[in-house]
Parts: C-alpha cells; sequence; structure tokens
C-alpha cells in the first residue's frame, strides 16, 4: 500500500510463504515500476533486483489495519463492508450533502487515508459490484448515475473476481473485456459458467444489486455531528454528546420507542475512531439518565477516551430500541421506587460490567450446586420459579454460605460408616460434633444425560462452639468402598 | 412511665429536633427495632436506618454466623425494599459463596438481592456509594475482605453521609479484620452460639453471642445471646441454655458456686 520510498531507497516488496515458496504478496510503487508483482517468487526478484528491501508479510496485521480503516470510515457511512482483501464497500447513499455533495466526500476521505499514510483507489457507482470493478481494475473517480454500464465494459474479465480456469476459458474464447460478455445472452452465459457469473456481471454492470452486508448494522436511530475545527476538551466533547442524547431522545419519542444500547463513536481528526457504549435494563429515552450513564463509563474505562489532536465528529448511535409508552406515573410510587432501582442497575453496569450486578433466580432441581443460578441484573428477567421455604419452626435446611466446589475435609471419625460424623479436620481445625441430623440423602439425576455422580448423605452438624456446618459423603458403601467426606456450606 | 414509652417519647423528639435542625428526617432519626427489648432498649428504641453499622465476625471462623446477624439486621432494616449485597470476589473462595437458598431459610426474598461483585475494595466502596444514594433500597450490605487503607475513618464518613441522606442503611460485614476507627453508629462483634437443639439433639435455630462494642453517643459493651426467629423475622433473646452447661444434681444449694457459701471446707 504504502512504500513511495525515496529516491536512493531499494524498493520495498512485502513476501510471505505461499504454495511451497516464498512469493511476493505486494510490492511498494518503485518496485511495481521495476516489473516485480504479486506471486513471483523471492528468489526470482532478487534475481531481476538484487537490492531489495524484503518486509516479511503478515496477514493479521493487514486484516486489524483494514478493521481499523473500516471503523475510521463510518464516519462517512454508518454501513461500511469488508471487502477482502484490503478493500472497503461503503454505502454513501444520502450521505453526500453532510459533507457538501459526493466529489467533498470522496476529497475528504481521500485526504484522511493519505494522511494515514494508506494509498488507496476508489471509485463511487451505483452498485458495490461495479465500483469494486472500478476501483481495483479502472481508474478512481464518480461514476454518474445510469452511467456504470458504459464505465465497466472496457474494464478487464478480471474484475468480475470469477476462478482462474473460467478467466482463461472466457479468454481462449476471446472475451477479454467485461463489455465482450455483456452483450451475449445470460442463459448461454450461465449454462456453461454457472449462475454465479452471469449475477456477477449483472451486478457489475450495474443491472441488478446485491445487498451489502456491513461490519456491523447500522443503527436504526442515529444523530451526529461534524466539525470544522477539531475540539480537544473533554467538557466541550460531553456537551455535544449531552446534544446528540437529547436529538436522539427526540427521535426515539417520535417512534414511540425508548432505546437499550446507546454507542458513542468518536471520530478523531488523524483517523482513528473510538467506539463507548453503555446498555440499560430497560429502555429509556430520559437524556439525562443516558448521560449520567456515560459519565460513569467515561469514569471507569480502563483505557481512556484520548483526544489526541481533537475530535472532529461525533456520531450518537441507539443500536437496539424496543417499544416504549408514555409513562403514567402511579400514585402509591411503587413505579418510582422500581425506575430508581432500574437506574442503579445500569449505573452499576455501567461502572463494574454487566457480569457483576447478578440477580439470584431458583432452579427446579434438588442438586445443591444447581438449584440457583445468578443471572445479570440487566437481562430481562425470566419468569421465576419460587424458592423452597422449610415448614414453620423449622430451623434453616439450605446453609447461608456455600463452597464451589465442596471443600474436603479428613480425619473423619464416625461411630458406624454409614453413621454421622463425630469429629472431622477441616483447614487444620479440628471439630467435635455435638449435634447432628441427618442424613438427607442426594442422590445424582440419573434421568438427565451426562450425570455421573454418587449419592450423597448431607448432615447438619454443629459443633462445641457453637459453628454450624453442612457436610456431606460422597457415596454409600454399598456404591464405593471408601467414601470422601466433604464439607459443603455454612450454616449462620 | 415505663421503660419502652420513655424511649418512644424520646425518639420522637429527637425527630423533632432534627427537623428545626433543617436536616433532612428522610432516614437519620427512623430506627429498626430488631425485636428483642433488653437490645433495643439499650439502642434508644433500635438501629438508626440512615447510617452505617459495622458487623465484625469475633474470629474469622464466625464468618458465617457474622453474615447471618447481618442478613437478620438486613431484613429488619430492609422491611419489603430491595436489598443489594456488595461483595469482594476473593471471598467466594475464602468464606463461600451466597446461597439463596440459604438466604430464603433465613426469610429473605433472594429475588429481592442484588449482589454485586467487586474486584476489589475500591471498586466495592465506589459502588456502595452509588448503592447509598437510591433511597428506593431497604439495605445495602458491603462485604470485604480484610483489612485495606481504604477502609478508613474518611471513607465511613462519607458513607455515613450518603447513607443519612437517603436514609438507607449501610452494614459493613468484616471478616479477618480488627476494629479501626470509623464513623460508624454502632459496631458488633458477633460469634457463633451453641444452638438450642431440637428432638433428636439436631442443631437448632440459628444462634449468635452478640457484642455491641460502640455506639455512637451512648453506652456499649453489652453482650446478648441472641436467636434469628425467621418466622416473626425477629431477634430473640435466648434464655440460659441447659445443654450448654453441666446440669446440677438434685439436692445441692442452688448458688453452688456463690463465694460465701458454696464452698465445701475440708475439716
Amino acid at each position: 500500500m504504502a512504500g513511495c520510498g525515496a529516491p536512493d531507497e531499494p524498493p520495498l516488496v512485502i513476501a510471505g510463504k505461499d504454495r511451497g515458496a516464498l512469493r511476493l504478496s505486494a510490492t511498494g510503487r518503485k518496485a511495481a515500476r521495476l516489473g516485480l508483482g504479486p506471486g513471483l517468487t523471492l528468489a526470482d526478484a532478487w534475481a531481476r533486483v538484487p537490492d531489495l528491501d524484503v518486509v516479511e508479510a503478515d496477514p493479521g496485521a493487514d486484516d486489524r489495519l483494514l478493521l481499523r480503516l473500516a471503523a475510521a470510515c463510518e464516519r462517512y457511512s454508518p454501513s461500511v463492508a469488508l471487502d477482502p482483501p484490503h478493500g472497503l464497500v461503503l454505502d454513501v447513499t444520502g450521505c453526500g450533502h453532510l459533507f457538501g455533495g459526493e466529489t467533498a466526500l470522496c476529497a475528504r476521505l481521500g485526504g484522511d487515508l493519505k494522511r494515514a499514510g494508506v494509498g488507496a483507489r476508489w471509485a463511487v457507482a451505483g452498485t458495490p459490484d461495479a465500483a469494486r470493478a472500478l476501483a481495483r481494475f479502472g481508474k478512481s473517480g464518480i461514476i454518474a448515475p445510469g452511467t456504470d454500464e458504459s464505465a465497466v465494459r472496457p474494464l478487464s474479465i478480471a474484475a468480475l473476481d470469477a476462478p482462474p480456469d473460467t478467466l482463461l476459458a472466457l479468454r481462449r474464447a476471446g472475451l477479454k473485456t467485461i463489455g465482450d460478455l455483456a452483450g451475449r445472452p445470460s442463459a448461454i452465459l450461465s449454462a456453461r459458467f454457472g449462475e454465479a457469473l452471469a449475477a456477477k456481471l449483472r451486478r457489475t454492470l450495474g443491472r441488478e444489486t446485491a445487498p451489502l452486508t456491513p461490519l456491523r448494522p447500522p443503527p436504526p436511530v442515529r444523530v451526529e455531528r461534524h466539525f470544522p475545527e477539531p475540539f480537544l476538551h473533554m467538557e466541550q466533547m460531553e456537551s455535544v454528546l449531552a446534544g446528540l442524547i437529547e436529538a436522539a431522545a427526540c427521535i426515539l419519542e417520535e417512534r414511540g420507542e425508548g432505546g437499550r444500547v446507546f454507542e458513542a463513536s468518536f471520530f478523531r481528526s488523524d483517523g482513528e475512531a473510538r467506539r463507548v457504549a453503555v446498555e440499560t435494563g430497560r429502555p429509556t429515552r430520559d437524556a439525562g439518565a443516558v448521560l449520567r450513564l456515560y459519565r460513569e463509563r467515561f469514569e471507569t474505562l480502563a483505557d481512556p477516551v484520548d483526544p489526541g489532536f481533537g475530535f472532529d465528529g461525533i456520531r450518537l448511535g441507539v443500536a437496539a430500541c424496543a417499544p416504549l409508552g408514555a409513562a403514567q406515573v402511579s400514585l402509591d410510587g411503587r413505579a418510582v421506587e422500581a425506575a430508581a432501582l432500574d437506574g442503579l442497575v445500569d449505573r452499576l453496569v455501567a461502572r463494574l460490567g454487566r457480569e457483576r450486578v447478578l440477580r439470584f433466580a431458583a432452579r427446579d432441581t434438588h442438586l445443591p450446586e444447581a438449584a440457583f443460578a445468578m443471572r445479570p441484573a440487566a437481562d430481562a428477567a425470566p419468569e421465576a420459579i419460587a424458592w423452597t421455604q422449610p415448614p414453620p419452626d423449622d430451623p434453616p435446611a439450605r446453609p447461608v454460605r456455600i463452597f464451589d466446589p465442596p471443600q474436603r475435609i479428613e480425619q473423619v471419625a464416625a461411630l458406624v460408616p454409614d453413621g454421622p460424623p463425630r469429629r472431622f479436620r477441616w483447614r487444620r481445625v479440628t471439630h467435635d460434633v455435638v449435634r447432628v441430623e441427618g442424613p438427607e440423602r442426594i442422590a445424582p439425576e440419573w434421568w438427565r444425560a451426562g450425570t455421573d455422580g454418587v449419592t450423597r448423605d448431607y448432615y447438619r452438624v454443629e459443633d462445641s462452639h457453637g459453628r454450624r456446618f453442612w457436610i456431606f459423603r460422597a457415596g454409600i458403601y454399598r456404591e464405593t468402598a471408601d467414601p470422601g467426606w466433604f464439607l459443603h456450606g455454612l450454616f449462620a | 412511665m415505663d421503660r419502652s414509652t420513655r424511649i418512644k417519647t424520646l425518639a420522637a423528639l429527637r425527630t423533632q429536633l432534627a427537623g428545626l435542625d433543617g436536616r433532612p428526617v428522610a432516614g437519620a432519626g427512623v430506627r429498626v427495632a430488631l425485636g428483642a427489648p433488653a437490645i433495643d432498649a439499650t439502642l434508644d428504641g433500635g438501629l438508626a436506618r440512615g447510617a452505617v453499622h459495622e458487623i465484625y465476625a469475633a474470629r474469622p471462623a464466625d464468618a458465617a454466623a457474622a453474615a447471618g446477624f447481618t442478613v437478620g439486621l438486613a431484613i429488619r432494616a430492609a422491611g419489603e425494599k430491595p436489598i443489594v449485597w456488595v461483595r469482594q470476589d476473593f471471598l467466594d473462595h475464602e468464606a463461600g459463596r451466597v446461597h439463596p437458598p440459604g438466604l430464603a431459610d433465613l426469610g429473605l426474598d433472594p429475588g429481592r438481592v442484588l449482589l454485586v461483585r467487586a474486584k476489589d475494595i475500591a471498586a466495592l466502596l465506589r459502588a456502595s456509594g452509588e448503592a447509598l444514594r437510591c433511597a428506593a433500597l431497604g439495605a445495602v450490605l458491603m462485604e470485604p475482605w480484610g483489612v485495606s487503607p481504604l477502609l478508613d475513618l474518611t471513607t465511613s464518613r462519607r458513607l455515613g453521609l450518603a447513607a443519612e441522606e437517603s436514609g438507607v442503611p449501610a452494614l459493613l460485614l468484616r471478616v479477618a479484620a480488627d476494629p479501626a476507627p470509623s464513623a460508624a453508629a454502632t459496631r458488633w462483634r458477633a460469634a457463633a452460639a451453641p444452638s438450642a437443639p431440637l428432638e433428636a439433639g439436631a442443631p437448632g435455630h440459628p444462634a449468635f453471642d452478640i457484642t455491641l462494642e460502640r455506639r455512637r453517643g451512648g453506652a456499649a459493651g453489652e453482650t446478648w445471646a441472641v436467636e434469628w426467629n425467621r418466622e416473626l423475622g425477629v431477634f430473640r433473646e435466648r434464655p440460659a441454655l441447659s445443654g450448654a452447661v453441666v446440669s446440677l444434681p438434685a439436692g445441692r444449694p442452688h448458688r453452688a458456686g456463690a463465694p460465701d457459701g458454696g464452698l465445701r471446707r475440708a475439716g
């Protein structure tokens, strides 16, 4: 891509292992002028030009660069798709006027890429395939609407991206340009080379269009502002963001919806882009609350938003919306309290992450370690199963603390092998059991696939200091010869 | 005037005075009774809602008992409102996880609990501070592990102010830590106690020995033996246990150990 190089520098080539040999995967301009091109083996290249600057190919780094460029290009269009290798497709329909026309947009994009040190070829056309063919095999420029076919016709059939044997067959038939193919009946082409080639031809000629698969689906609601001069201060950025959130809230209100995921993209003047997203538990269009969530998020970002040489654009997208009617405040204040709690959950989630703010849910099983689940509180609550309560006047049957996995206890002494323990040792302390209740026998769930456990006999025991434990013997003597003892929980 | 009426009058007067000061009366003056009359009398009517209360485990092995006592306090203080339980990650391995069926067995609906997992004490304090500002909560339960320079007087003052403003009590459960200066309204020391056995020698209801170690603006130092009653959701003072002491032989004088009459003289 880059590598124009000073006159006295050796020509730059990038080489990687390909089909059992070191081959050039890309070349600098100077090397290209010397006749070196992709696919040539490195040995041949050296034979032709002994003084070469060889860099090892790193396809991973290429992909990362392309993704970064794609993120930066989102300032020009919300719908950006990858076009491997080394290509990007932007759907700029309706985006041109934001930058003063398509010509101005292309000039700005070209300038950005140049500043980022990336050489690029580009074209604007009616369909993605036509633009791709023109950018890769024609010359950069904007094709006037409706003239795609005439612009594409002179291009080589290589622009159709067909397999090499197809291209060879076409060339042998004397069909060298797209124009040659365009005149042939489509049915004959698809009968000989398959429907894919015929479809590709139609799309490249602009006769039909294929939907673009953007890297990230464009958000249903988005507002953005671009600035002629970049600004450097976080306070300014926050006030711009506040304005955008309010604008988004107005749009959401018109749609009768609320946002659940808000995504702010900050475009830096040097081409970098940074995205910061916040989520809310239930749909909202309360601009103040969303801004507060953003403040929380900014405070706790491990990698703070860095203005660098300044931001010149901010976009706020509402990536997920849900219906939200106008709220009626109930008189008992219960709704207000519920809303306050939801707000707290959102702030905690923005601060700590969604997997750290949890709610308990009961599960319908008697296995102690599976009897409850912890779900992110930000998720919608599924229908709840009631928690079992012990009969009135019975002490707690389940401990207040549980160990996962259960902890092994040693030197367990029982009067009879099947009986309750009289003494055990846990964490290097010996406990003398003075009270005991049990066993509560819990068998593995044989009716579920993949259960291979042993029957457990649980005992509630209390030691001489009044500490209460939940311990079990893993296995009954019928099942194992030497069952182990474990401590599973601690009672209050 | 009996003692309890006097306590009520005093509490009412305090609330009135706080109102005259121009301070919000939302939570500061409100007290929740624990259910045991002797404790409530010492506390002037109960636990102050908008304040920080510290609960220390007497020994690390009493961590579960201290947790049980704290859950009891939270149930008393929260009423029907939700509870936020902020916990340091490290505790999961060291002291065990929170077991929701066990909470249900103590009388706290786990569906009302919001568990917040903090990776260190700084995160725990930030999350608790945020939660304490939410007046819709019934209580905020904080559970750090061990000692930290972050848990100092300034921090506890800050938490206390947040609690006072919102009226949400902050219950700070501390394990493997020694009491440090703080702005807490009360400081408790909880230890496990032998329970009153049920039939066939089964362990009974949760029982604790609790000591009121410190109380802002009042006497402290008393120890009570209490039991948690799930049905009523109250603490009850426990009568002296018959099982914990050696039973006396019949015919022996009751005050056997009394200094003047009990000792048998060789003669």
